[in-house]
């Protein structure tokens, strides 16, 4: 296919350089430098997509990030399709292949259509009027539906095989934005040697100066200036340009984080990074994000063919394309005049239609150019429905009423203007106040909160010599300088009339004048809004949806927001603006989830037995960031029955059971008794070195927080252990009291989770098969108690081995250095063989202490049981004057009756297992809602007892032991009878053994 | 993202952080001699205010040492950061340091 809409001559694009890329199957050519957007537009293409709720006909709006219309589809190749790209930020690359949206069965012929001609039904706040009744149909019926027929583009299927990247900067001066101002501010900041980024969000620096053909900058054209700067700028080893790169968010002190395409535009992907995330860091910022053209609102403003005037000028200047042969601008701005200037010196016939009566200079040079200039007319309507055939205009008279008969002008562009809003949308997310100028109907920066400044249009200043004058002083400043320069720059054509809605003779009611292209929404769909009584203009953007979707109401909100203004006979500034949130254009997943996927997501902590187990095929589970073994299945085995067998192997004979996981706090000092007193529920000054106890500790609100053994390995050092989830938030609740509110106690607390291993070996066979492995411990009972510690080697490794059980059989925790912990376990393991010992994992250790009534803090406690509740109130040192969380259980809550307290539960069919989380009541036929008792906490087929076992916390749940109560399953209530916690071995003897 | 001078480290981004709500509540000396509701109020009344507070912040990924700090709660500005065991910074009426 030819390009025929390309000029000759002229445009920054590279003419040695061809390319081709694939739109909806064809092929079309383009050249290095051009956007999606410039190539289709010279192929004479201008049907772009059809839009979200009418599926109406629609091209492009514009040339930059603010378009709303043209959302492509963009297949890079397997794996990075990607949807909604705007066709005006995309660079052309060889052999992309670009897909339009939103219809069927094409983008010609689309269904979606009649969705157009039955429009008066689709008013705003449309689908919650009629989609509520009955209930039942909006999930299942009309919900898909509604999905279905609207939206964009489609999500990709396939997984993102590209890699993103992420910098952290600590820089002096940020600035954001590369137009003049941009530019102006980075010279003079640059001279100061102070760390300068210099960000801009397109493919070139420069901003309006890429399109400039006709100032001149300091006496030579604009084009020169531009590149004499950027190669000035180059030269300082302290300033980084960044090109392509979109600063997005504004957060608190000085945080900007911007995004950085950085292989987008290669012909290649995946060589390198496709896009990497800035998180910046800035002393001092500089915006200079220039400013968005308004459209404006008359009946049919959104046929294909009708995009703002600067968009016009810069297909024309900048990609040597002209957006149509004979192009009518309509305005209410004095920078329409220059692009039509441009465009009648590009050799095509141009009319304009300004409203305003009275123009400025502007006129005279349009006229001269040869432009015919039609002054005091307002626009109709547009005829076309592909492509814009004819624009209808009317004269109006002094008060803005049609005076005259319309006239049809013959054209297939339209460039219109309905003035200039400022970019505030980083000063806004750095939470500076806005002021309204109402002379100019600008919102600009007012009070700032940050250590930021704007420069340029963004600012209001809208002539070239203002900006860079503007841009230098804030650069200057921000690098403490108060220095100013004074650029000489040719007068450009600035001032505008701000209009909402174009005057018309037509019934308002009745016609369709866009405000937000994105969402469908028309002017009177934003009155019907204001009419129903939505005045509040964050509730009308949530009612019709304007300014909502993938650009943000970046051409519709200051429209939007004068018609509610003016219906509601209000000032601007008292309807206010919604909040300008980050981030300022559409930014990746991939980029932002950025290196934390897969195994970086969350980081998987892995014991020192980690691989051993894997090897023997463990399952594993994932117990806060660890990986524990869960189970070790035989072949043909699953999970319950695993279990079953290791639960049965290990009380009959013994079981190895990798506990490294569990939290290891070593506590040191002179104080170290007296500390654990306040921390613990227990004593501890009168605990020997030598033995364990099982201590338990609360907040201060009297709630159980934590458990474990701790070990007394001398009178000022204590081994402490705590749950596997819980080690962080031990650490730093100990340190929190030692630092803030006991800081004269001499204590030392270090984290030792990681420096032992600890491989538990449980069983009565567990003595026997570590006995001739250890050389200078004697294990005999007398000589090492239960809960007793000895310190001594095993494999002649130094080891801290703790006579403990949690299983409720005679046992062993040995602790070993980390770096021997593998070694030891096989050594454990190959001893253990001739005995019978089977690896278990932490299923099978659930069960095992739940046989024995031994509570899981966060499983059977939840944050709100004291000790009494779960059955341990024996174990409070009463004596001791204070701990934390003592004066809590003396609340009047904490000792009042009924509490729910932990129970066990016994099914009447022994094979039953109930549902942990069940509720629990005492009378099914209780009218609803019905009196809760409480819930199942635990719940497991036991091996020993060869049945089903649960913990329960229940409301006076021991006055209850006995009674039969009713717990809820899928299939409706079944019974348990309710006993104590402990349902094996009762007396302990196997301990013992 | 907060940037919190540690008064150990110095500047340090907000992520290595953790905050401990309203600083310079001292745990009575004999939680015991208290009556119900004065034990309630240690425990769970807290200003809440909006302007500058005094906070208990903790550098967890960092030297782990707990610290206090005013810091405007609408602004979100740091006004100082100080050891603990210090007295709190007098502020005037404007929120601003004396």
């Amino acid at each position: 296919m030819s390009a025929p809409f390309r000029l000759p001559s002229g445009g920054r694009i590279d003419r040695s350089k061809p390319l081709t890329f694939t739109f909806n199957g064809q092929s079309i050519p383009a050249f290095r430098g051009d956007t999606l957007a410039s190539a289709l537009l010279a192929s004479g293409k201008v049907l772009f997509g059809r839009s979200f709720k009418y599926h109406r006909p629609r091209g492009l709006l514009s040339h930059g990030s603010d378009e709303p219309n043209a959302l492509f589809s963009v297949d890079r190749g397997p794996g990075r399709v990607d949807p909604n790209n705007r066709a005006s930020v995309v660079d052309v690359t060889n052999g992309l292949t670009i897909e339009t949206q939103n219809h069927w069965p094409s983008l010609d012929f689309d269904i979606g259509a009649v969705n157009d001609v039955l429009s008066p039904v689709f008013v705003s706040g449309f689908y919650y009027k009629t989609f509520m009744w009955p209930k039942s149909f909006w999930t299942k019926v009309y919900e898909p539906i509604i999905r279905a027929a609207a939206g964009l583009g489609k999500p990709p299927v396939a997984p993102d095989p590209d890699r993103y990247g992420n910098r952290h900067a600590h820089v002096d001066v940020l600035i954001a934005g590369a137009g003049p101002a941009g530019l102006a501010a980075a010279l003079a900041a640059a001279k100061s040697g102070k760390r300068v980024v210099l960000a801009d969000e397109q493919q070139e620096m420069g901003g309006a100066l890429l399109h400039e053909t006709t100032a001149e900058i300091e006496g030579k054209p604009a084009s020169v200036w531009l590149s004499e700067t950027l190669a000035e700028l180059a030269g300082y080893p302290n300033v980084t340009l960044l090109p392509r790169t979109t600063v997005f968010g504004y957060y608190n002190h000085n945080h900007l984080v911007a995004i950085e395409r950085v292989t987008d535009h290669l012909d290649r992907p995946g060589e390198t990074i496709r896009e990497r995330l800035w998180q910046f860091r800035a002393a001092e910022v500089v915006i200079a994000a220039g400013s968005l053209e308004r459209p404006l609102a008359f009946a049919d403003n959104d046929r294909p063919g009708i995009m703002l005037a600067e968009s016009v000028r810069v297909f024309i200047n900048r990609y040597g394309v002209l957006p149509g042969r004979q192009i009518v601008f309509a305005t209410t701005s004095a920078s329409a005049y220059q692009a039509a200037i441009d465009a009648r010196k590009a050799g095509v016939d141009v009319t304009l239609v300004d409203l305003r009566t009275q123009a400025g200079p502007e006129k005279a040079l349009a006229v001269s150019a040869g432009v015919k200039v039609m002054s005091g007319y307002t626009v109709i309507r547009s005829e076309g429905t592909k492509r814009v055939k004819a624009l209808i205009v009317a004269p109006v008279d002094a008060s803005g009423k049609v005076s005259g008969p319309r006239v049809r002008l013959v054209c297939d562009c339209v460039g219109m203007s309905g003035g200039w809003t400022p970019s505030v949308h980083l000063f806004s997310q750095s939470r500076g106040k806005l002021s309204f100028e109402a002379e100019r109907d600008l919102f600009v920066p007012g009070t700032s909160v940050q250590a930021e400044r704007s420069a340029g249009a963004c600012r209001g200043t809208f002539d070239l010599a203002g900006a860079l004058n503007e841009g230098f002083a804030a650069g200057a400043a921000a690098c403490g300088s108060a220095e100013t320069r004074n650029f000489s720059a040719s007068p450009v054509m600035t001032g505008f009339k701000a209009v909402r809605v174009l005057p018309t003779d037509e019934n308002p009611t009745k016609v369709k004048a866009f405000i937000d292209f994105q969402n469908d929404v028309t002017a009177k769909d934003v009155g019907l809004a204001v009419r129903e009584g939505f005045h509040s203009i964050e509730h009308v953007k949530r009612y019709t949806t304007t300014g909502m979707a993938s650009d943000q109401g970046k051409t519709s909100n200051m429209n939007a927001l004068g018609i509610v203004a003016d219906i509601l006979q209000k000032p601007i500034p008292a309807v206010g603006t919604t909040t300008f949130r980050p981030p300022f254009t559409p930014v990746s997943f991939g980029a932002l989830i950025n290196l934390n996927r897969h195994g970086l997501f969350d980081p998987a902590r892995h014991t020192p037995i980690h691989d051993w187990a894997a090897a023997q095929g463990a399952v594993f589970e994932d117990v806060g960031q660890w990986r524990r073994a869960r189970y070790f299945p035989k072949p043909g085995e699953d999970m319950h029955a695993a279990v079953l067998r290791e639960c049965k192997q290990t009380r009959e004979s013994a079981g190895i059971f990798d506990a490294s996981t569990l939290g290891k706090i070593e506590v040191v000092g002179p104080d170290a008794a007296e500390f654990m007193n306040r921390i613990y529920i227990n004593a501890w000054t009168k605990l020997e070195p030598g033995r364990c106890r099982y201590g338990l500790m609360l907040k201060e609100d009297g709630y159980v927080f934590d458990d474990g053994v701790v070990a007394r390995i001398a009178e000022d050092r204590f081994h402490v252990t705590t749950t596997t989830g819980g080690a962080p938030r031990v650490l730093a609740h100990m340190e929190d009291y030692l630092q803030t509110e006991w800081p004269d106690l001499k204590v030392h607390l270090t984290s030792t989770t990681e420096q032992w291993a600890v491989i538990a070996v449980q069983g009565p066979k567990a003595r026997d098969i570590i006995a001739p492995l250890v050389d200078d411990i004697d294990l005999s009972p007398e000589a090492f108690p239960h809960m007793a510690m000895r310190s001594g080697h095993i494999c002649g490794v130094p080891t801290r081995m703790f006579r403990v059980s949690f299983t409720g059989e005679l046992g062993y925790e040995i602790n070993v250095p980390a770096d021997y912990g593998r070694a030891v376990w096989e050594a454990v393991y190959a001893a253990g063989k001739p005995h019978g010992i089977v690896p278990y994992g932490t299923e099978t250790m659930h069960v095992l202490r739940a046989d024995k009534g031994f509570i899981i803090v966060g499983q059977d406690t939840d944050g709100t049981q004291t000790p009494d509740d779960v059955g341990y109130g024996g174990m409070i040192a009463k004596a001791k004057p204070d701990f934390v969380g003592k004066r809590s259980l003396a609340r009047p809550d904490c000792v009042a009756p009924g509490r729910k307290q932990l129970v066990g539960l016994l099914t009447e069919n022994p094979q039953e297992l109930l549902d942990e989380g069940a509720q629990i009541v005492a009378d099914p036929n209780q009218p609803v809602p019905m009196k809760m008792l409480g819930h199942v906490t635990s719940s497991y087929p036991s091996a020993a007892l060869g049945r089903s076992i649960a913990m329960a916390m229940v409301a006076d749940g021991r006055n209850l032991t006995g009674k039969t109560l009713y717990i809820t399953t899928p299939k409706g209530f079944t019974t348990a009878v309710v006993t104590g916690t402990v349902f094996f071995d009762p007396k302990g003897e196997r301990l013992n053994g | 993202m907060l940037l919190i001078k540690c008064p150990y480290c110095g500047q340090r981004p907000e992520t290595e952080f953790k905050c401990g709500g309203e600083a310079h509540i001292a745990r009575p000396e004999d939680p015991s001699a208290l009556n119900d509701e004065a034990w309630a109020d240690f425990l769970y009344t807290r200003s809440s205010i909006k302007g500058v507070l005094a906070e208990r912040w903790m550098h967890s990924h960092g030297c782990q040492r707990w610290f206090n700090a005013l810091r405007n709660t609408h602004s979100d500005a740091f006004l100082i950061t100080y050891e603990m065991g210090k007295p709190r910074p007098a502020v005037d009426e404007n929120g601003e340091l004396k």
